[in-house]
């Protein structure tokens, strides 16, 4: 749709990114969240991030579950079709999505409760399938909207704000999604937005299925002493193990590191990722040492964030599937139907007297 | 002894172990008999198991072109010692049993009002062939030799069955056709006593074609324009997908590029499959899952929220036995109701009826468009029966000039030409409002789709006010639908009647036939076969045109007479059910019995009972 022009109702002095957006137009409808939410950090690093790598807006279809993470999608990128599905089944809504057109970036916003509980399956399965997108879990350990019930990402022994103390193991998504073949997989914090605008961008550029655990305190239920998904909790236990920067094929490298302090992994799309270490040996190209370091760390109650590991070379479904480069919402009769004389031979085959 | 006489008329039934290579023989010997164009009807009957139980393949020969059930077995092909016992009770007085004598068996085994035709098959195998499994296996093909010479088939139409089904592969041709001779040899040589029952050359089978409805519904989601499909294996519906990947290998691969114009994922569980399709449907693909019954059970939340954001889906349900996991090689139609008000709330869904594989097809890509055009899920009701048992039918017609119905999709152009675009508004007074897809324009049109309650430009909201104008718009959307889905189909009385019978789906054949049977004996009934719901005016004109109107359907709490009496406010004493759900397809026996006693008598339904004959049939 290149050919249309660029809406242009803004205040002509507000800048503009390389596609002729302001920031203002990946904003979306004002949040009804709580003030102080996570959630809706993450939303502003979303609208960031977009801005930043000049996505168009309308370029992205945004789908979630239910929950209060679920329903941030309307509140960035408005011009974007959004699509609040069914708890915990986002993941199937948004791979029957992409199948259908393989253009657009397609981001898929969760709970820990969507996720984790009642979609744990639909969340194994779409990182199983290498669906592209980018798959963000607002994790803040209880169920927000129905009020403070325990997630299955709670963690043992923590307390709920009515002082009840969980007893069920916590699911860690992050193990989850190494081990089920998702070829992007970060950690960031939803109030570490310097940590996280580039793990989304990162995630954005990659060509497979891309899986960001975000910890995103609920401040109505999950923000007293006691809970391990607290503001303070969080800042105390945070082990980053890089610090990403994500450099577009347009920007030529301005920051300079340390020679051996720094990975540079390039994506499919050409963008480069630069991991500054903040922990020795730490790889992101290699699984297995992702998940070793990822539990030996959770083990001691400290929460890895970054970069966890990424697949550079990674693909997804439409690749194992072989679908058309067209999108398949966009065929028609003429790709679609083998006509009345094919309909005539398959007759004959299926006709009983003579040969 | 009474001996059945018929030519070109009887049933013939085949006794088999599951997993022993029989059902390639049986299938043989029933094209064998389509050959001499003579119409057939065969049915499996198997085992939810993939060895060592039984199965049946049971061949209903009709001149007439009857091709229900007909009940009753007027040759029993007994090859399975388990079910001896069974099968040789079976048997019509005066009909015949074919059994492998190699092993003597005590009189006490068998009756005396049938003739018993024995053959040493194991004996005969067993020196022709060194391999245990040859062995075995072309038992079965040594038999259907043997049969096609008591029943007179020309031996003729074997070597072009053979050309067709073994081209290239002369290795197979030869180890069958030695089989084959087997047979045919020792029938000529030592059965010589003569079968009453003969199959002589006919033309009544013409330009018909024989498939099995499962394929059929595949073909016609490739017609249709499905690029995208999402399933689950369960019987009796795995083979629609299976079908469906068959036939875009054929038809959907770009020969130049090796792209395909098709993507198929077989998905964790029903939900997810549903999921991917209304994810689909809402990117602008045409989408659809085949399920069956506990598939269904499944989906329902999905299919409540496609319902209430209006989003294309088209579901094909291949009913089995329920409820649960039920009877899952059985059939029935015991579905109606789940699927016409499947999910919580207010909810109503657009169902098709196919008769036959001719149907299922046509419902298939009907569904597709109805289903972009009504911008709601869209249920194909087939069953076991039609769906896994090869049929006699018209062939599959397309029409050239026909395009896909894409529904009301707004452009870009449309948008930037300042079209109002209100996602859940009527602007043309048949309930369907408009939709857009993502990634359209840079600025118009974009919404925000959701199960939760919205006013007409998506935005939610929960006022009473929009919530009912909402939801009236659906009712007056699912009156339009009312008009596009496919009409019913009358069969007028050969005179003016006040009784008048109403069917659906696989239950067509038996009805024929018990509509014929019953205007012989002077019982007229103007017949409606529906093909849909919602139901037109035309279902409700000819309910109220007769005083009396049979409802006949395979399920044990008339859904179907639930559905007309709820939907069309209908006084349900005027209606008289006639029910059949032991998991067999219902038969023109049955049907004409129920109606008969019922018009006889005026007696109230009676209840299944275990001992009738067939299987424990029930009346009405
Ligand atoms: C089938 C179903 N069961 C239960 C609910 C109720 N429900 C709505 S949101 C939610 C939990 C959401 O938790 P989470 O995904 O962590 O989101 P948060 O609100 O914490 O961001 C539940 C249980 C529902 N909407 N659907
Ligand atoms: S309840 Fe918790 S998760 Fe929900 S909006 Fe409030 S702070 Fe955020
Ligand atoms: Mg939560």
């Amino acid at each position: 749709m290149t050919y249309l022009a660029k809406p242009c109702l803004h205040h002509p002095s507000l800048a503009t990114n390389k596609v002729g957006y302001t920031r203002r137009d990946y904003e979306g409808k004002v949040s009804t969240l709580c003030a102080g939410c996570g959630h809706d950090s993450i939303s502003a690093a979303i609208v960031q991030a977009c801005w930043e790598l000049d996505i168009e807006p309308y370029r992205v279809a945004k789908l979630s579950g239910i929950g209060c993470s679920s329903k941030t999608p309307d509140y960035f990128l408005g011009a974007a079709h959004g699509f609040n599905t069914v708890h915990g089944r986002m993941p199937s809504v948004l791979t029957g999505a992409n199948l259908a057109n393989r253009e657009l970036l397609y981001l898929g916003i969760s709970g820990d409760g969507d996720s984790a509980s009642i979609g744990l399956g639909q969340f194994a399965h779409a990182m199983r399938r290498g669906v592209r997108m980018v798959y963000i879990v607002e994790n803040n350990g209880v169920y927000g909207l129905t009020k403070g019930q325990f997630s299955a990402t709670a963690d043992n022994g923590s307390k709920s704000k009515k002082g009840v103390v969980n007893h069920e193991n916590p699911v860690d998504l992050v193990s989850m999604a190494l081990q089920l073949g998702a070829s992007y997989v970060a950690r960031g914090f939803s109030g570490d937005k310097a940590q996280l605008v580039p793990l989304i961008k990162g995630a954005m550029g990659h060509a497979g299925a891309a899986f960001l655990d975000i910890i995103s305190p609920c401040v109505a239920f999950n923000n007293h002493a006691g809970s391990t998904r607290s503001y303070d909790y969080v800042r105390e236990h945070n082990e980053a193990v890089n610090r990403l920067d994500v450099i577009t094929p347009r920007h030529p490298i301005a920051v300079d590191y340390a020679p051996g302090e720094v990975v540079e992994v390039i994506q499919h799309d050409g963008h480069a990722l630069r991991l500054r270490k903040l922990h020795d040996g730490y790889d992101p190209t290699d699984r297995l040492a992702a998940m070793n370091h990822v539990q030996t760390h959770q083990a001691r109650g400290e929460i890895v964030t970054g970069l966890l590991y990424v697949d550079a070379e990674a693909s997804d479904l439409h690749e194992a599937l072989q679908t058309s480069h067209m999108p398949l919402n966009t065929l028609g009769r003429d790709e679609l139907c083998p006509g009345a004389d094919a309909l005539a031979r398959i007759n004959a085959g299926l006709g009983c007297q003579g040969s | 002894m009474n001996r059945i006489e018929a030519v070109n008329d009887f049933v013939v039934k085949f006794a088999n172990v599951n997993g022993s290579g029989s059902s390639s023989a049986n299938e043989l010997f029933a094209k064998a008999i389509l050959q001499m164009g003579v119409p057939v009807s065969p049915r499996n009957i198997f085992p939810s198991n993939i060895q060592g139980l039984p199965t049946w393949y049971e061949v209903r020969v009709s001149e007439a072109g009857y091709l229900g059930r007909r009940g009753g077995v007027d040759l029993m092909v007994a090859m399975n010692p388990q079910t001896w016992d069974a099968d040789v009770a079976e048997i019509e007085p005066g009909g015949y049993l074919f059994h492998d004598n190699t092993r003597p068996l005590p009189a006490s085994k068998f009756r005396h009002d049938i003739h018993v035709i024995g053959m040493p098959l194991t004996e005969l195998c067993n020196a022709a062939y060194a391999d245990p499994r040859q062995r075995q296996l072309f038992k079965n093909i040594a038999y259907v030799g043997a049969l096609s010479v008591l029943l007179q088939i020309d031996p003729s139409v074997f070597d072009t069955l053979f050309a067709q089904q073994y081209k290239g592969k002369e290795k197979l041709l030869d180890a069958n056709l030695l089989a084959l001779r087997l047979g045919i040899d020792y029938a000529r040589t030592h059965l010589t006593q003569p079968l009453g029952l003969r199959v002589q050359r006919s033309d009544r089978v013409g330009r018909q074609i024989f498939v099995d409805g499962n394929s059929a519904a595949a073909l016609g989601c490739v017609y249709g324009g499905a690029t995208v499909a999402a399933w689950y294996p369960i019987t009796p519906s795995s083979s629609v997908a299976e079908a469906f990947q068959r036939y875009c290998a054929r038809f959907r691969i770009d020969p130049a590029s090796g792209q395909h114009n098709y993507a198929i994922v077989q998905a964790e569980d029903e939900i997810a499959s549903i999921g991917m399709v209304v994810g689909a449907g809402w990117n602008g693909a045409r989408a659809f899952t085949a399920t069956s019954g506990p598939g269904v059970s499944l989906m329902t939340e999905f299919i409540g929220l496609a319902y209430f954001a209006e989003i294309p889906a088209t579901i094909i349900n291949v009913q089995r036995g329920g409820p649960s996991t039920g009877m899952p090689t059985r059939t029935q139609q015991a579905d109606i109701l789940s699927c016409a008000y499947a999910s919580h709330g207010d909810t109503r869904h657009v169902l098709l009826f196919p008769e036959d594989p001719h149907e299922c097809f046509e419902h298939a890509a009907t569904a597709l468009d109805l289903a972009d055009r009504l911008q709601t899920p869209v249920f194909v009701m087939t069953d076991l029966d039609i769906g896994m048992n090869q049929r006699l039918c018209q062939p599959f017609a397309w029409d050239p000039a026909r395009d896909y119905d894409r529904g009301k999709v707004m452009s870009a152009a449309q948008l930037e030409a300042g079209a109002d675009f209100g996602r859940y508004k009527d602007v043309d007074g048949d309930g369907i409002p408009w939709r857009t897809l993502p990634g359209t324009h840079p600025s118009l049109g974009s919404y925000f789709t959701r199960g939760t309650t919205r006013d007409a430009y998506a935005r939610y909201s929960e006022r009473g006010p929009d919530y009912v104008a909402n939801v009236q718009r659906l009712l007056k959307k699912f009156a339009t639908a009312a008009e596009l889905v496919p009409a019913p189909v009358q069969r007028p009385a050969a005179q003016s009647t006040p009784l008048g019978v109403i069917y659906f789906g696989s239950t067509s054949p038996a009805m024929h036939e018990a509509l014929d049977v019953l205007g012989e004996a002077g019982i007229h009934l103007d017949a409606l076969r529906l093909r849909a719901f919602p139901f037109s005016t035309a279902v409700a004109d000819f309910l109220a045109e007769h005083e009396q109107v049979f409802v006949v359907e395979q399920n044990r709490d008339a859904q179907m007479h639930s559905l007309l009496v709820n939907e069309l406010a209908l006084d349900p004493a005027r209606l008289v059910r006639v029910l059949h759900y032991d998991g067999t397809p219902i038969t023109a026996r049955f049907i004409t019995d129920a109606i008969t006693r019922r018009l006889q008598l005026g007696t109230p339904p009676r209840q299944p009972q275990a001992k009738d004959h067939h299987h424990g049939e029930c009346t009405a």
